[in-house]
Order: structure tokens, then C-alpha cells, then sequence
């Protein structure tokens, strides 16, 4: 599904930063991949590279087989094939929830109202906040508003989910909500790619856990490995840090 | 009695104390400015303004023949005089006013220039034409250097650089020189060339108005585009990511998710800065576009009453700029709510 080769992000800002040091990973179809480790170890950045939000400087990335990187990719239709979820929400706030949800559906996908408007209902039912529909995002609460969020990308039938820290920019009360809806997606197949501080989701929901430091993967494997044999110093010590 | 209750007793005196002082210091003003007028025996006669918005004109309609008047025929709404001249020729005058008085008689023998007919009208004054046309120049002026400057903006921010360095220069060059200059180049240096080239060719010629209006749009559309690129870089970039990871294309992300935002955020700063274009048309006199101020010098110069009309001026400009300024508000306060 997504096969990434050696790729490389240098930023200079103004001082030379190196994101990602010669990355790669395959994930497959149907498989949940939650990245984790220090801060400014470039997870973030791995993860907007996948849509080209970052562009590579270096490197191949496939997504189900198109070469994100190729100038003559139309990074639009890969973008729509990309769900997306920012810690930050990012919600449109001049729309309402509805509106949210149905606005690249009618514009991207180009599906005719009905359509559009059944699927944004069964969705916003999904992750629970159907009745907030004709609410502005500034009304409703972090996790209210994450939800949204992940209605929003699930609305142009992605083929895999990016979650860029999806719980780190809200009160602790409401990470459950929006956990629950994304052990949901995992349980129907969703291919995922996860970033996230959450250990508690990555050892129950991972299928793969990608343990990320100073730009490159240190160490992968099952979370039941990772959690409990991690063969890296490096690793051993996040894990004892954090746990 | 309470603490809190005595608080707001003293608060409310010092309220009360201040507002007076502020009546008082006005009234002050007023008042010395008059009492300095009367030093130098200026004699203020408000009464001569009115006819300067509004005014009843007498108008006389002249015999252009030598002859006798052979008829005078009234209908409803229309008076037909028929003069015979001495070689016997009809000439007719017709008139269609209302209140019109006859000042000859069927038989009466008429010279070249004598009164066959008077009437009164109101008419609109010069200073009420020269608001109109004020206000005329400014909205079209607004709507072209809005277009103009929403056009600069997003050429401003754009990373194609034939884009970007032409609303540079534009900008730059707008704002680095004086108005009044960019008036002088528009009139004498572009309009003689555009109507030159013109009349070469046949065609029609563009009157001074426009050239002041391409002006006025010209320098606003400047500063409307940075205010605009301003109100479009002020929005979190979280949205344009967002908006983007969902497909959309930079035009969609702009039109759908971006501007709308931004709108909202420019609203205060373009109603300053349409009000400076309210303010700045009173340039547009010096190439003889009769705008309110070249209205008001010329009326002053009939009138020899400066005081009160050049007040009378700024009063009309006053009602124009807070108008505006009450309009945008509203708008604002509606889109803020929706």
C-alpha cells in the first residue's frame, strides 16, 4: 500500500535540520502503523511527506502504487486518496459541521447532493455527533471538534488514514472519544498510519509499532516485541522515559 | 451602606465630572473661534448657504423675432405662443413648466429679446452636484481598486514570480509616490496620450472624470492588495494544509476556505482605507472635476462667505466618511454573526 524508499528532508531554518535520514518503511494494506518516539525526531515530518505536505527531498514514495514524487502526479487525486487528521483539528471555522464534512465531497469528488449528504450523515452518526450538524466548530469541544476532523478526511473513502498526534492538543477526558472512533476504523480494516504519545493505543491497536529517532527508524516491530523486548538502547531508554 | 455601593457612587461622579469637562472644553472652542471671528468683523450669514444645495431659479423664455402676437394658446400643460414677424413668417414657443406666467399680451408687438414667458424651478445647487459627483468618484473608484487590489493580493503571494514582481513594482511604486503626482501623470502624461492616440483614430475621447477615477482606483487598488495579502497570511496555515490534504486545489483551497476567512479579517482596515478614498477625491479638483471641494473654492470665490462654507465642506465629508464607516460596521457585525 504505501512503500517508502530512502527517503531524506532537510529543512533550513534558517540552520540546517535533518528531518529524515534516509527512511523506509512498507506498510500494507490493512495495517495499523503507530509511530512513536522523542519529539523533533521526525514523525510528523514522515507522516506529511507520505501526502507530499512536506515534499522529500530524496527518496521514492509509492502509494498504492503512484509515485508521489513524480512531477507529473497529480498530488491532488493522491491527496484525496490520503485521509488526513492534524492535531490542531483544522476544521474550517466558517463552516458548519455539515458543511465541514460534505464541502471536498462536493468539490473534489464532485458527488451529486444526495449523495453527499447521506454520506456526511452516516458518517457524522459514525463518530457520534450527528446531532451537533448545523453547530459551528468553535462550539464544540476538542474531542467533539477531533471527531469532526476525522469525519471530514473519512468522507472521500481514503484508502489509508494519516493521524498526525491526533489526542496531544486536548484536555485528557476527551482522548477516549476519539480513540474509540479510531479503534473503530482499524476494526473495519482502515489502513492506518498513527503518530501519537498514546501507548496504551499503540499496544492495543498496532499492528506494527515504528520507533522514530533524530530523522530515522530505529527500531520496528510487533507492539508486544517493542513493549516488551525492545533490542535498542535507544528505545529502551524512550520506553523507560516515557512508561 | 455597602462598600461596593459607595464605589460605584464615586465612580459614577467622577463620570459625571469628566463629561462636563469634555461639554465644557467644546463649547470653549466654539465659542473663542466665534468670538475671534467677531474681532475681525466677519459677518456669518448662514442664511446664504441653502441656495448652494438647493435653489429657485427664475428662467426667461426671450423672443428670438420682431412681430406681433398672433396667438396665445393654453392647454393643459402646455403654452403655445405664435409670433407673425414682419415678413409674415410663424414662429411658434412652446413651453411645458408649470407656474408659468405670460408676460405679453395677443396683440402685442414683440422685439428680438423681449420676455414672452417666465417661470421658477428648483434647481439642484453646486455644492449638492459637487457631493453627488464626490460621491460618484468614490464608489466607482472602490469597486475598481477593490478588484484591482483583491487581483495584487493573490498575485503578491504568489510563487509564480512574473506574478509576484509585477504586483511589486505595482505596489511599490504606487505608494512610494504622492497622490497628487500620480493624479498629474494620469491627467496630462496617460490621458494625453490615451486621447491623442484616440483622436488619431477616430474614436471618442475619454473625459478628465475618468482619469481622475483610473487614478483614485490605481492608488487604493495598492494598498487593498496588501491589506489583502496581509488578511490571506494572517490565516493559520493549519487551514490551507487541511484543506489541501483533502484534494483540493490551491484555487478551490483559496475560494472555499481561505479568502472567505480572510474577508472578514480585512473588512476594518479596507473601510479605513475606502473612507482615505472618500477623503483623497477632493484632490481630483485640481484637473477640473467639479468634485465638493473645487465646489465649495468656486462657490466661495462667488460668495465671499469662506467660513461657513469651507465648515459646510467639511461637515458634507463628515456625513459621507461615517456613513461608510456605520455600513461596513453593520456588514462586519452580520458576517460575524453568520
Amino acid at each position: 500500500m504505501i512503500d517508502v524508499k530512502n527517503i531524506y528532508k532537510t529543512f533550513f531554518v534558517p540552520h540546517r535540520v535533518d528531518a529524515l535520514v534516509n527512511v523506509t518503511a512498507k506498510i500494507k494494506a490493512g495495517e495499523v502503523v503507530v509511530i512513536i518516539g522523542p519529539s523533533g525526531s521526525g514523525k510528523s515530518t514522515f507522516l506529511r511527506c507520505l501526502n507530499r505536505l512536506d515534499t522529500a527531498n530524496k527518496g521514492n514514495i509509492f502509494i498504492d502504487g503512484i509515485d508521489v514524487l513524480h512531477p507529473s502526479t497529480n498530488i491532488n487525486l493522491v491527496r484525496a486518496e490520503v485521509g488526513m487528521v492534524f492535531q490542531s483539528f483544522n476544521l474550517f471555522p466558517h463552516k458548519t459541521v455539515k458543511e465541514n464534512v460534505s464541502l471536498a465531497q462536493q468539490i473534489v469528488r464532485k458527488r451529486p447532493q444526495k449523495e453527499y449528504q447521506e454520506i456526511t450523515m452516516s458518517l457524522l452518526k459514525k463518530v457520534g455527533i450527528e446531532d451537533k450538524k448545523e453547530v459551528y466548530p468553535s462550539q464544540l469541544s476538542g474531542g467533539q471538534q477531533q471527531r469532526v476532523a476525522i469525519a471530514r478526511a473519512l468522507a472521500m473513502n481514503p484508502k489509508v488514514m494519516l493521524f498526525d498526534e491526533p489526542t496531544s492538543a486536548l484536555d485528557p477526558e476527551m482522548i477516549s472519544e476519539v480513540l474509540d472512533v479510531m479503534k473503530e476504523l482499524a476494526k473495519d480494516g482502515m489502513t492506518m498510519v498513527v503518530v501519537t504519545h498514546e501507548m496504551g493505543f499503540a499496544r492495543e491497536v498496532a499492528d506494527r509499532v515504528i520507533f522514530m529517532d533524530q530523522g530515522s527508524i530505529v527500531e520496528v516491530g510487533t507492539p508486544e516485541h517493542f513493549f516488551k523486548t525492545p533490542e535498542h538502547a535507544r528505545t529502551k531508554l524512550f520506553l523507560k522515559q516515557i512508561l | 451602606m455597602s462598600s461596593s455601593s459607595l464605589l460605584k457612587k464615586k465612580q459614577n461622579r467622577s463620570f459625571v465630572f469628566w463629561g462636563i469637562i469634555f461639554f465644557i472644553v467644546i463649547s470653549f472652542c466654539i465659542g473663542g473661534l466665534y468670538y475671534c471671528t467677531l474681532k475681525i468683523d466677519y459677518t456669518w450669514r448662514w442664511y446664504r448657504v441653502p441656495q448652494y444645495f438647493y435653489y429657485n431659479s427664475e428662467t426667461k423664455i426671450e423672443s428670438e423675432n420682431t412681430g406681433i402676437v398672433d396667438l396665445i394658446n393654453k392647454k393643459d400643460t402646455e403654452i403655445v405662443i405664435t409670433i407673425i414677424d414682419d415678413n409674415g413668417e410663424v414662429h411658434q414657443y412652446s413651453c411645458l413648466e408649470k407656474n408659468v406666467h405670460i408676460e405679453i399680451a395677443k396683440g402685442d408687438y414683440v422685439f428680438k429679446g423681449d420676455i414672452l414667458l417666465t417661470y421658477n424651478k428648483w434647481k439642484v445647487g453646486i455644492l449638492l452636484q459637487g457631493l453627488w459627483l464626490t460621491l460618484k468618484v468614490s464608489i466607482i473608484a472602490s469597486l475598481f481598486g477593490m478588484v484591482i487590489g483583491i487581483f495584487t493580493g493573490f498575485a503578491r503571494i504568489s510563487s509564480n514570480p512574473a506574478f509576484k514582481w509585477f504586483a511589486i513594482t505595482y505596489i511599490e511604486i504606487i505608494r512610494g509616490s504622492p497622490l497628487l503626482v500620480q493624479i498629474f501623470i494620469w491627467y496630462f502624461v496617460l490621458g494625453t496620450l490615451i486621447n491623442t492616440l484616440l483622436t488619431q483614430y477616430g474614436l471618442l475621447l475619454i473625459p478628465p472624470l475618468w482619469f481622475g477615477i483610473a487614478s483614485l482606483a490605481t492608488f487604493t487598488g495598492a494598498y487593498v492588495a496588501e491589506i489583502v495579502r496581509a488578511g490571506i497570511q494572517s490565516i493559520n496555515k493549519g487551514q490551507t494544509e487541511a484543506s489541501r490534504s483533502l484534494g483540493m486545489t490551491y484555487v478551490q483551497s483559496m475560494t472555499y476556505i481561505i479568502f472567505p476567512q480572510a474577508f472578514r479579517r480585512i473588512i476594518p482596515p479596507l473601510a479605513g482605507q475606502f473612507i482615505s478614498l472618500v477623503k483623497d477625491s477632493s484632490l481630483l479638483g485640481i484637473i477640473a472635476i467639479r468634485e465638493l471641494t473645487k465646489a465649495t473654492r468656486e462657490v466661495v470665490t462667488t460668495s465671499l462667505q469662506p467660513f461657513e462654507l469651507w465648515f459646510v465642506c467639511a461637515i458634507l465629508y463628515l456625513v459621507l466618511t461615517f456613513t461608510l464607516s456605520m455600513l461596513l460596521q453593520y456588514l462586519e457585525k452580520r458576517m460575524i454573526n453568520s
